[in-house]
C-alpha cells in the first residue's frame, strides 16, 4: 500500500493507483471527459489536471502513479482556472445545441459547463463543420459534437478487438473516422456509444424519442444469448426507447448488438394482442376465456381418449424459470405426462 | 614526381539542390576525356563528401593536391574543364573562383567534434571512417570498458542531450541500465521536423558511422539488444547512406551476433517517419514506431522504464550520438574543456534567415551570440539592421538586438525566453514583421499538432486565430492580455512538449517587441510593412514622373494617371500587392 | 460452465472447438479478447475461418465432425510426451487404462488424414493446451449438433480430466449456452426424463418427493425429446401439443418433416408473441408478455440465476406465460396457488436445494451461481472443486465414426449451419428490428472462391442449395471463411430456412440432430436473379 495525501487528508491505495482513482477512493471529485477506468489512461482532455508537490508543472491525475509521501492538491484557483480555460476552448469549437441534443440531461460536457459557469466565451472561434455521412442504421455521428476524447477509438480497440475507428488528420482538423475514410468495417456493438460523453455518437433510433429527464429506467437480463447480460431499459409511456448497461455489472456494460440495438420487437405493431382460435380452417380472435376453455376441453378429450402420454408439450428457453417450472409442473401434474421438453439441442 | 590528387564534391543535400551531381559528372567526364584516367588514374580519386556548413557557397569543390587544399565555390558543371587544365593539370589554381577570406572566417571561429570529419570522410565508404579511427571508441568499449565506465565517461563529459530538452545523457543511459528486462531498446530520434532546421540531417548525410557508433556504445552501456533509428521520409539521401553504412557496419561485425568476438548482440532497424512533427516527441516517436497513430502518451512512465513494447528505452538525438565516439577516443576531460560549467561541449546550429553565411555551424557552448551573427555568419544580409534571432524552432523564442552579446548555452536561453532547442537559429532583420513570425510559428505547430489534448489542438488555433485578427487590422482592444494568458494556460496544461511550447514565439515576441503588436491593434499599422492588410501604397505627387510602370503592373487597375502627370491609387480598389512598388524606378511609391 | 464469465480473462490457454464466440456469445467473446490482450493464448479448432482466429495462436480448421478423431489426436500427443496430471487420474479418475489404449489409433499423421488438420498444429494445440497453467476449452453447437454429439463431448471431458484441468478456478470445461435462458429451462425439469434439478422421474423415492410437494400422482415413464414428438406425432403417437415460446417449423431439422408432423395432430396450441410460422400452423393461438412484461429470474451460462424485471406493460390482452397457464391448470382442475410469482422459486427451492438459497431480494443487482442452498451461501464460481459429486469421474473412450451423410458424387459439399452475430435463433424476435434487418437482411450461402469459381457463381448470385430433403433458393456469399468443399448457411431466416435442408439423425443418448454436416448440391440458374 501507499500512503499519500490528497488535500491534506492520509489516502492509503495499492501500488500502481492512479491519483485518479486515489482521489475518487476518498470520495474527492475530479472532474474528466476522456477517462474511462475499463479503458488505458489516455490524458488527453486535461480536465483531470492537480498539483503534486516538487511538480513544477499541473500533471494530469488520470495517467499519474500515486507515489509513497506524495502530497496532491485537487483544486485551488490557478488549477480552476486552468481547467475552465480547458472548458472554454472545448465549448469553443461545440454547437450550442443542448436544446435539441438527444444527450442533454445525460451529458458530461453539459454538467460541466454548468458546474463552470460557461456562457459567454471569450474564446469562441471558428467550430468544425462536418457533411452528415451515416449509411448505418445504429449510431447516430454527430461529429461537431465529438470532443476528441478518443474513448470510442480505444473501446472499439481494447475492448471490442475491432478497430473499426481511430483518429486522422492533425490539429484542429483531427477528427474521428474509419481507415482512410472509407467505409465502416464495424460490428455495431454500439460500445462507443455507451462511453460517449457528449451527443457525439447516440443511437439513431433515439432519435425525439424522449431525453433522460423523461426516462424510467429498469434493469433486467438481456433476451438473446445465454451470456446473462444485464439491461437497463429506458421505458417511457410504456414504450422501451433505448437500452444501455452499467458498468458494475456482470458484462461490465459492454453490449452487443442485438442486446444494445435489438430491442424494437417488444412494441413492434405485430405483436401478439388477443387469443385466437381456429375456425373453418382460419386463425379468429377469441376471447381468453373461449380460448382457454377450449384448450381445457380439448385436452381433456384427447386425454380421456388417447391417454396422458398423447399429449406432450414444449417450453421455451426465453421463458423464466418461474415459467418454465410451472409448464413441467403443468405437464406433469396437470396433464400426467413426461413429455416436456424445450428446444436446448437446436 | 608522384602527384595525389583527391576530388572532393560537396554533395550533401544542399550541395545536391546546388547542382553538386552534375558537377560530379563533369569531373569524371572531363578526367576521363583528357586523358587523365591513364596518367594519373591511381592517384586521382573522387570523392563525394556530406556538408562541409556552407550551404551558401554551394556548390563547393575541394581540389586536393598532395595534402595542400583550394577550396572552390560556387562551382557550375562549365566551370570544370577551366579547374582541370589549370589547376589539375597545370597545378595553377584557379584563384577568381577560389573561396575568399570569409570563408575561413566562417570556420575559424567553430569548433567541430560532431562535424571534424564531415566533408573530408566518403560517407558512402566505411574505409573512410576507419581511416580517421572510426569504430576505434566502440573497440574500446567493448573490450576494455564495462557499461557502467562507459557510462560514467559520458557523465563526466557533460553530454547533455542535443535534440532540445537537454538532459543529461549519462544519467539517462545509467538509469536505463539499472531497469532489468528481456529486452531493452536505443532509439536514435533523427525525426528533425523544425523548419529551417538541417542539423542531423547533415550529420548523417556526411558522417553516419558516428551515429551508429554512438548508438552501439550506448547499446553496450544500456544493455540493449535492439535499435532503432527513427528517421524522416524526407530525407532520401541520409536514409539512403544510413542504410548503406549499416550494411557496411554489419560487415565489419560492428553489428549483428558477438559484436567484436564478445557476447554483445546489437543490431539497428530504420523506421521511416511518414511526415509528422510530433513524432520527434520521444513517446509519440515510440507509438509510431509501434504502429499506433503517433501521439504522446503521458509521462511517467518515462521511456527509460517503460518505453518502446513497454520495455526500458532510451532516446537520443543524432547529434547527441554523433558525439559519443569522439568523447569516448579523446576522453571525458577533452570534450568537457568546450563550453560553460553547466553546458559542455560544443552545439550545431543551422544559421538561416536573412544572415550572410547560411549555413551549417559547429561552435563551442557559451560563445557570444553576437560572434555568430556577425562573425561566423557575416552580418545580416544587405546590410540591413539586425532585429532577432528566432532559436529553437517554433518551440522556442527571440532574442532581440539589446541581449546580442549573451552567451549561447541552455541556462542563458533559457534565462531571456528562448531555449537552444535542437539547434534552429533564424535571423530576422528591420523588415521582419514579429507578429507575422509568430502568426508563422503557430500556423506550424496548430497544424503538426497532433490533436489528442484540448490545449494544443483548440488552444492553438485560437491564438493562431487572434493572431491572423491582428495581422489583418481586426484586432481588438484586450487582444495582447487574451494572448498572453491562454498561452500561459496552454503552456501549462498540454500534453507533450509540442502544446507546452508552442506559445513560446508569441510570449516571446509580445516580450520583446509588444509595441509591434501594439501598432498592429490601436494604428492598424504593421510598422515592418509586412501584413498586407495593414499596408497602404500611395504615389508621391512630387516625385512621380509620371512614366506609368506602376499603372501597367497593377493587376488590379487601382492606379489612375495621365502621362507624364503625377499618378494616384485608389486605396479601395488596391490590393496591396507591392507590385507598384517594385516597378516604380523613382521611388516615388510611399509603403506604410 | 463448469466456470464463470469473469473467469475467462484469466485462463492461460483457451481452447475453442465449435463455437463461434464473438458472433453467438459477444460478451464471452470479449472477456475472450480480454484474456488475450492480457497474454493468453488462444486455440482454435473450427471448420470456418471465424473472427476468433484473428486473436488465435493456433488454428486447426477440421473438417467438420471429425471433432473427436481431432481430440483423440490431441491425447495421442499429451500420452506420448507424458503431459497427463497421474496424480489427479489417480485420486478423481476411473477408466484410464482402457481409455490410453483406445487413443493408439490416432496418432498426429493419422489424425491429419482425417480432419485435414496439419501434425504440427495438432501437435503444438495439444502442447499449448498440456503446458498451460489455466486452460478452459469452451464449446458450442459445433459440438453437440452431430449424431455423434455426446461422443464429442466425452472426448472433450477426457482431454480436461487426463490433465486434470477441472474444478480450478479459471480452468475447466465450458459449453456455452446458446439461449438466454436454455439453462434454467433444463434446470426447471423441462426435460422429459428429469424433475427440477436433474432429478429423475424414475427414481421411485424422487417421485414420491414431488407427488408430495404437487399433491397428484406422477408418471413414472419418461417423456419425449422435442425431436421424437415430432416423430410420434407423424406416427399418431401423440395426438396434442402445447408449444410455449418456441418456434420448431424454423429450428428442427429437415422442416417438410416438422411441418407434416405438426399438420397431422389432433390439436396445436401456440403461445408467443408474435404470429410465428409455428403459430400460424396452430388450433389455438394465445397472445403472452414478453421478457420486459413480467418479474421472474433467468439463468444464464454460468449457472447466474438473474433477476428479471417488468418494465412494460403487455401489448392488448397479452398475459404473462405463468399467469396463462396458471389459469389453464385451474381450469382443468389443478389448481395452483402462488400470490407472488416469487412464491415459485420458493417452491423450486424446497425441491431442488442448490437454489435454496437464492431469493429476489439477494439477486437484485447482481445474480447468484447455484449451487447455492442456504441463505447466506455466496454461491458457486466454479464447480468441481474438491471432488465430483459421484465420486470418481469415468474415462470414456470414444472412437472416431464418420458423419452419418457424407458429400458424393451428387451432394458435392458438406453443409454446415449456425449463426450470424446480427440475427437471433429462428428470428421471431431479430427479423421484427428494422435496423439488425438493414445490416443482415437476407439468408446466404458462405462458399470459398475456389468453389464459387469453378461453378461461375459471383458474389451476391442466388443459388439453389438442395439437399437429399429439399431445397432453397438464396444469395452466394463469396468469402475466404469456409475451406474449399465447405458451405454454410445461417438457419435465422426462413425465406431460406437452413433446416429444409439439414439431417433430421439425432443422437442416439441425447437426441440431439445433427444439424452441422450434411451433404448439399450447389446450382445456378434458378431464378430469383
Amino acid at each position: 500500500m501507499i500512503d499519500l495525501s490528497i488535500n491534506g487528508l492520509p489516502v492509503s491505495v495499492p501500488e500502481g493507483t492512479t491519483i485518479l482513482d486515489a482521489a475518487r477512493f476518498a470520495d474527492i471529485p475530479i472532474p474528466t471527459l476522456c477517462h474511462h477506468p475499463k479503458l488505458t489512461p489516455y490524458g488527453g482532455c486535461r480536465l483531470c489536471i492537480v498539483d503534486v508537490k516538487g511538480i513544477n508543472r499541473p500533471v494530469t491525475s488520470c495517467t499519474t502513479p500515486v507515489t509513497a509521501g506524495m502530497e496532491v492538491t485537487t483544486t485551488s484557483p490557478t488549477i480552476e482556472k486552468l481547467r475552465k480555460t480547458i472548458l472554454e476552448l472545448i465549448l469553443s469549437d461545440h454547437p450550442n445545441d443542448c436544446m435539441v441534443c438527444e444527450k442533454a440531461g445525460d451529458c458530461t460536457l453539459q454538467e460541466l459547463a454548468y458546474f463552470y459557469g460557461i456562457r459567454e466565451n471569450r474564446l469562441d472561434g471558428e467550430r468544425r463543420v462536418y457533411a452528415k455521412k451515416d449509411d448505418n442504421p445504429f449510431i447516430e455521428r454527430n461529429m461537431e459534437k465529438c470532443i476528441l476524447c478518443g474513448k470510442c477509438v480505444r473501446i472499439c480497440d481494447e475492448v471490442q478487438g475491432v478497430g473499426a475507428i481511430d483518429i486522422a488528420y492533425r490539429g484542429f482538423n483531427a477528427k474521428v473516422c474509419p481507415p482512410f475514410e472509407k467505409n465502416l468495417d464495424c460490428e455495431f456493438c454500439g460500445q462507443c456509444v455507451s462511453v460517449c460523453p457528449t451527443g457525439a455518437l447516440t443511437g439513431k433510433a433515439w432519435g425525439q424519442r424522449g431525453r433522460q429527464k423523461d426516462i424510467k429506467e429498469i434493469e433486467t437480463i438481456c433476451p438473446y444469448c445465454g451470456c446473462g447480460c444485464s439491461i437497463t431499459l429506458h421505458v417511457r409511456r410504456n414504450e422501451v426507447i433505448r437500452v444501455s448497461s452499467r458498468e458494475d455489472t456482470l458484462n461490465e456494460g459492454w453490449l452487443c448488438p442485438k442486446g444494445r440495438f435489438g430491442y424494437s420487437f417488444i412494441n413492434n405493431a405485430a405483436r401478439l394482442k388477443t387469443p385466437f382460435i381456429r375456425e373453418e380452417g382460419k386463425l379468429k380472435e377469441a376471447t381468453w376465456d373461449e380460448a382457454l376453455d377450449f384448450i381445457a376441453d380439448r385436452l381433456g378429450k384427447v386425454k380421456a381418449k388417447y391417454g396422458a402420454d398423447s399429449i406432450a408439450g414444449l417450453s421455451s428457453a426465453r421463458c423464466t424459470n418461474e415459467e418454465n417450472y410451472l409448464f413441467q409442473k403443468f405437464m406433469r401434474a396437470a396433464v400426467g405426462t413426461n413429455n416436456v421438453d424445450h428446444c436446448a439441442r437446436l | 614526381m608522384k602527384t595525389d590528387i583527391v576530388v572532393r564534391v560537396c554533395m550533401g543535400t544542399g550541395g545536391i539542390a546546388a547542382g553538386g551531381a552534375e558537377v560530379m559528372e563533369a569531373f569524371k567526364k572531363l578526367l576521363k576525356s583528357k586523358g587523365l584516367k591513364a596518367k594519373i588514374e591511381k592517384n586521382c580519386t573522387m570523392h563525394k563528401v556530406g556538408c562541409r556548413g556552407l550551404c551558401a557557397r554551394d556548390v563547393l569543390v575541394d581540389i586536393v593536391v598532395n595534402d595542400s587544399k583550394t577550396t572552390y565555390q560556387f562551382i557550375k558543371p562549365a566551370m570544370v574543364e577551366r579547374i582541370i587544365d589549370e589547376h589539375v593539370i597545370n597545378g595553377k589554381p584557379v584563384e577568381e573562383w577560389t573561396v575568399p577570406e570569409d570563408y575561413y572566417l566562417f570556420h575559424s571561429k567553430q569548433v567541430k567534434v560532431v562535424l571534424s570529419d564531415c566533408g573530408s570522410v566518403d560517407p558512402e565508404d566505411i574505409g573512410s571512417y576507419l581511416n580517421v579511427k572510426g569504430y576505434d571508441a566502440l573497440k574500446k568499449v567493448v573490450t576494455t570498458m564495462s557499461p557502467a565506465e562507459t557510462i560514467g565517461v559520458i557523465r563526466q563529459s557533460g553530454l547533455r542531450g542535443r535534440g532540445g530538452a537537454g538532459f543529461p545523457t549519462g544519467t539517462k543511459w545509467e538509469i536505463c541500465s539499472k531497469e532489468t528486462s528481456e529486452h531493452k531498446y536505443i532509439i536514435c530520434n533523427a525525426d528533425e521536423g523544425d523548419p529551417g532546421a538541417f542539423m542531423d540531417r547533415s550529420v548523417i548525410e556526411g558522417n553516419p558511422h558516428a551515429v551508429i557508433e554512438g548508438m552501439i556504445i550506448g547499446a553496450y552501456s544500456i544493455g540493449a539488444d535492439a535499435g532503432y533509428v527513427y528517421i524522416r521520409a524526407e530525407y532520401p539521401l541520409a536514409v539512403e547512406r544510413l542504410k548503406n553504412a549499416l550494411k557496411e557496419a554489419r560487415q565489419h561485425n560492428f553489428l549483428g551476433k558477438g559484436i567484436l568476438g564478445t557476447k554483445f548482440n546489437f543490431d539497428i532497424k530504420i523506421k521511416l517517419g511518414a511526415g509528422a512533427f510530433v513524432c520527434g516527441e520521444e513517446t509519440a516517436l515510440i507509438a509510431s514506431i509501434e504502429g499506433q497513430r503517433g501521439m504522446p502518451r503521458a509521462k511517467p512512465p518515462f521511456p527509460v522504464y517503460k518505453g518502446l513494447w513497454g520495455k526500458p528505452t532510451v532516446i537520443n538525438n543524432v547529434e547527441t550520438l554523433a558525439n559519443v565516439p569522439y568523447i569516448i577516443r579523446k576522453g571525458a576531460g577533452w570534450y568537457s574543456s568546450f563550453g560553460t560549467e553547466k553546458s559542455k561541449g560544443t552545439k550545431v546550429f543551422a544559421l538561416t534567415g536573412k544572415i550572410r553565411n547560411s549555413g551549417l555551424i559547429e561552435v563551442p557552448m557559451g560563445i557570444p551570440l553576437r560572434e555568430i551573427i556577425y562573425d561566423i555568419g557575416g552580418g545580416i544580409e544587405n546590410d540591413k539592421a539586425f532585429k532577432a534571432v528566432q532559436t529553437g524552432g517554433p518551440s522556442g523564442g527571440c532574442i532581440p538586438s539589446h541581449l546580442l552579446d549573451i552567451k549561447v548555452d541552455f541556462e542563458s536561453l533559457a534565462s531571456v525566453g528562448s531555449i537552444v532547442g535542437s539547434g534552429g537559429m533564424v535571423v530576422l532583420d528591420e523588415g521582419d514583421c514579429m507578429v507575422n513570425i509568430a502568426k508563422f510559428f503557430l500556423q506550424f505547430t496548430q497544424s503538426e499538432s497532433c490533436g489528442k489534448c484540448v490545449p494544443c489542438r483548440i488552444g492553438t488555433k485560437r491564438l493562431l486565430e487572434i493572431l491572423e485578427r491582428i495581422t489583418s487590422g481586426k484586432g481588438r482592444e484586450g487582444d495582447i492580455e487574451l494572448l498572453e494568458d491562454l498561452a500561459r494556460d496552454i503552456k501549462a496544461t498540454s500534453l507533450c512538449g509540442l502544446g507546452q511550447t508552442a506559445p513560446n514565439p508569441i510570449l516571446s515576441t509580445i516580450r520583446y517587441f509588444r509595441d509591434e503588436y501594439d501598432a498592429h491593434i490601436t494604428k492598424k499599422k504593421c510598422p515592418a510593412g509586412v501584413c498586407r492588410d495593414l499596408l497602404s501604397y500611395v504615389i508621391l505627387a512630387e516625385i512621380c514622373k509620371g512614366c506609368g510602370a506602376c499603372k501597367r503592373v497593377c493587376p488590379a487597375g487601382a492606379i489612375s494617371g495621365e502621362k507624364k502627370q503625377p499618378h494616384t491609387i485608389d486605396a479601395d480598389i488596391c490590393v496591396r500587392c507591392g507590385a507598384c512598388f517594385e516597378a516604380c524606378k523613382f521611388k516615388a511609391i510611399g509603403k506604410g | 460452465m463448469t466456470n464463470s464469465i469473469p473467469e475467462i480473462e484469466n485462463n492461460d490457454v483457451l481452447f475453442v472447438i465449435g463455437s463461434n464466440t464473438t458472433e453467438t456469445h459477444p460478451i464471452i467473446g470479449l472477456r475472450m479478447k480480454k484474456a488475450v490482450r492480457k497474454g493468453a493464448k488462444i486455440i482454435v479448432a473450427d471448420p470456418r475461418k471465424i473472427n476468433l482466429v484473428r486473436f488465435s495462436t493456433v488454428w486447426m480448421q477440421h473438417r467438420p465432425g471429425t471433432d473427436v478423431a481431432l481430440l483423440n489426436g490431441m491425447m495421442h500427443v499429451l500420452l506420448q510426451e507424458q503431459m497427463v496430471d497421474k496424480g489427479f487420474v489417480t485420486e478423481w479418475t476411473e477408466g484410464f487404462d482402457t481409455f490410453r489404449k483406445s487413443l493408439a489409433d490416432y496418432s498426429p499423421e493419422k489424425v491429419e488424414k482425417i480432419t485435414g488438420v496439419p501434425k504440427k498444429d495438432i501437435v503444438r494445440a495439444a502442447l499449448l493446451y498440456g503446458e498451460a497453467k489455466r486452460p478452459a476449452i469452451y464449446y458450442t453447437m459445433g459440438i453437440t449438433q452431430h449424431a455423434h454429439g455426446t461422443q464429442n463431448v466425452f472426448a472433450i471431458a477426457n482431454l480436461a480430466l487426463m490433465t486434470g484441468n477441472l474444478g480450478r478456478e479459471s480452468t475447466g470445461v465450458n459449453p456455452l449456452r446458446g439461449q438466454n435462458n436454455v439453462q434454467g429451462a433444463t434446470d426447471m425439469g423441462c426435460i422429459p426424463n428429469q424433475y427440477p434439478g436433474y432429478q429423475r422421474v424414475d427414481l421411485p423415492s424422487i417421485r414420491a418427493k414431488f407427488e408430495t410437494a404437487w399433491d397428484a400422482k406422477l408418471s413414472d415413464k419418461p417423456g419425449l425429446t422435442a425431436t421424437e414428438m415430432m416423430n410420434a406425432a407423424m406416427e399418431d403417437k401423440v395426438k396434442a401439443l402445447y408449444i410455449m415460446g418456441e418456434n420448431p417449423v424454423m429450428s428442427d431439422p429437415d422442416t417438410h418433416h416438422t411441418v407434416k408432423a405438426l399438420k397431422n395432430l389432433e390439436f396445436l396450441v401456440v403461445q408467443d408473441i408474435f404470429m410465428t410460422e409455428t403459430a400460424q400452423l396452430a388450433d389455438v393461438v394465445l397472445p403472452s408478455a414478453c421478457f420486459a412484461e413480467k418479474d421472474g429470474t433467468f439463468t444464464n451460462t454460468e449457472r447466474r440465476v438473474q433477476r428479471v424485471k417488468k418494465a412494460l406493460n403487455p401489448p392488448g390482452k397479452a398475459r404473462e406465460d405463468s399467469a396463462i397457464i396458471l389459469e389453464l391448470s385451474r381450469r382443468m382442475g389443478y389448481d395452483m396457488k402462488y400470490n407472488l410469482i416469487e412464491e415459485v422459486l420458493r417452491e423450486i427451492g424446497g425441491l431442488w436445494p442448490a437454489v435454496a438459497g437464492i431469493t429476489y431480494g439477494r439477486i437484485e443487482k447482481w445474480g447468484l451461481q447455484w449451487p447455492c442452498p442456504t441463505l447466506d451461501h455466496p454461491g458457486t464460481p466454479y464447480l468441481f472443486k474438491g471432488g465430483f459429486p459421484r465420486g470418481k469421474a469415468s474415462f470414456t473412450p470414444v472412437r472416431y465414426e464418420p458423419s452419418k451423410e457424407l458429400p458424393d458424387k451428387e451432394y458435392p459439399f458438406i453443409l454446415t449451419t449456425g449463426r450470424q452475430l446480427f440475427q437471433y435463433h429462428t428470428g421471431s424476435m431479430t427479423r421484427k428490428v428494422k435496423e439488425l434487418n438493414i445490416v443482415a437482411p437476407e439468408a446466404y450461402v458462405e462458399i470459398n472462391p475456389a468453389d464459387a469459381e469453378r461453378l461461375k457463381i459471383a458474389d451476391g448470385d442466388t443459388v439453389r442449395v438442395t439437399s437429399r430433403r429439399g431445397s432453397i433458393d438464396l444469395r452466394a456469399l463469396v468469402s475466404e471463411r469456409p475451406y474449399e468443399g465447405l458451405v454454410f448457411i445461417p438457419f435465422h431466416y426462413r425465406e431460406a430456412a437452413a433446416n429444409i435442408l439439414t439431417n433430421p439423425q439425432l443422437d442416439p443418448v441425447c437426441k440431439i440432430p445433427e444439424l452441422k454436416v450434411c451433404a448439399v448440391k450447389i446450382e445456378t440458374g434458378h431464378g430469383g436473379q
